[in-house]
């Protein structure tokens, strides 16, 4: 398309930069200027951690659902469970796999950020990182959950787990009855992002 | 390490300036050891190009809400004390 025309067009960005933006691009600046790391680096690194997303963890949620060994493995040693599946969340920080039960519900928040489980996960959904989530979560989990449409019976416990320092948890929601002649991956297909955060439990769909 | 899971615990309220892990609505709450991860090094020198060694203990530490639910959060051993 020609530009032959008489009118002005407004610079593609009019919106200032926020702050943080701006601080962080300077911090870039001089960490690649001072040799601490360089750019391809933190290419490759947003690169991979954008290629990261829930059908990782569902991966082995699933793989743990119709295998009582690995689902064994995957509680005692998340990381090298991943490894088995072709998924590496890397040495740090620790990944940690918390079963919920008939009688247990973990659910996940981060109180002082928004630490998450990105290498099995992807990034975390904005509500994550909202101040009244991080607030809530600890002080009144049931209500929550039940805004998140999870209603539990009093005899099953909530543990919310407060991610405070270098363990990143993943939550291993429980199979959902009606799913016995379902495959592993029909499986993973009904393990959802926030199944695995703790905030919902997965369906079995018709 | 100092302790073993099921041991009583009171979070530190002493004062601290600058980066850290503990959050407040935790500190001066009495909590028990419900699992112990290991040694991970320090945030609060890390956080200033300190190399954060010696590495701290961390333990996930259960503290009792209404009703039998709970919060695990990390914790490291440095802000632990033994409670009775």
């Amino acid at each position: 398309m020609s530009h032959d025309h008489d009118h002005a067009h407004e610079p593609v960005t009019t919106v200032p930069e926020p702050p943080a933006a701006a601080r962080v691009r300077a911090l870039e600046e001089l960490l690649v200027e001072k040799g601490v790391l360089r750019r391809d680096d933190i290419h490759r690194r947003i690169d991979w951690l954008v290629s990261r997303s829930p059908a990782d963890g569902a991966k082995l949620v699933a793989r743990s659902w119709v295998d009582d060994e690995f689902r064994r493995r995957l509680l005692a040693d998340a990381r090298e469970a991943a490894l088995e599946v072709g998924l590496d969340p890397g040495p740090s920080p620790v990944v940690v796999a918390l079963e919920n039960t008939e009688s247990v519900h973990h659910m996940v928040v981060c109180t002082l950020c928004s630490c998450y489980p990105k290498a099995l996960l992807g990034p975390p959904p904005e509500w994550y990182k909202s101040l009244p989530y991080r607030s809530r979560a600890v002080s009144d989990p049931r209500g929550v959950l039940r805004e998140f449409g999870v209603d539990l019976e009093d005899d099953v416990e909530v543990r919310v787990v407060d991610s405070t320092a270098d363990i990143r948890y993943l939550v291993v929601p429980r199979r959902p009855d009606g799913t016995e002649s379902m495959s592993e991956h029909e499986l993973a297909a009904l393990v959802t992002r926030d199944s695995m955060i703790g905030v919902a439990v997965p369906n079995a769909r018709a | 390490m100092t302790f073993a899971p099921g041991d009583a615990v009171r979070v530190s309220t002493r004062p601290h300036d600058g980066h850290h892990r503990t959050p407040a609505y935790l500190k001066g709450r009495v909590g028990t050891i419900h699992r112990l991860h290991g040694g991970f090094r320090n945030p609060e020198t890390r956080a200033y190009a300190g190399d954060g060694l010696p590495e701290q203990q961390l333990y996930l530490v259960r503290f009792g809400l209404d009703d039998g639910d709970c919060v695990l959060a990390d914790v490291f051993e440095h802000w632990l004390e033994r409670a009775t």
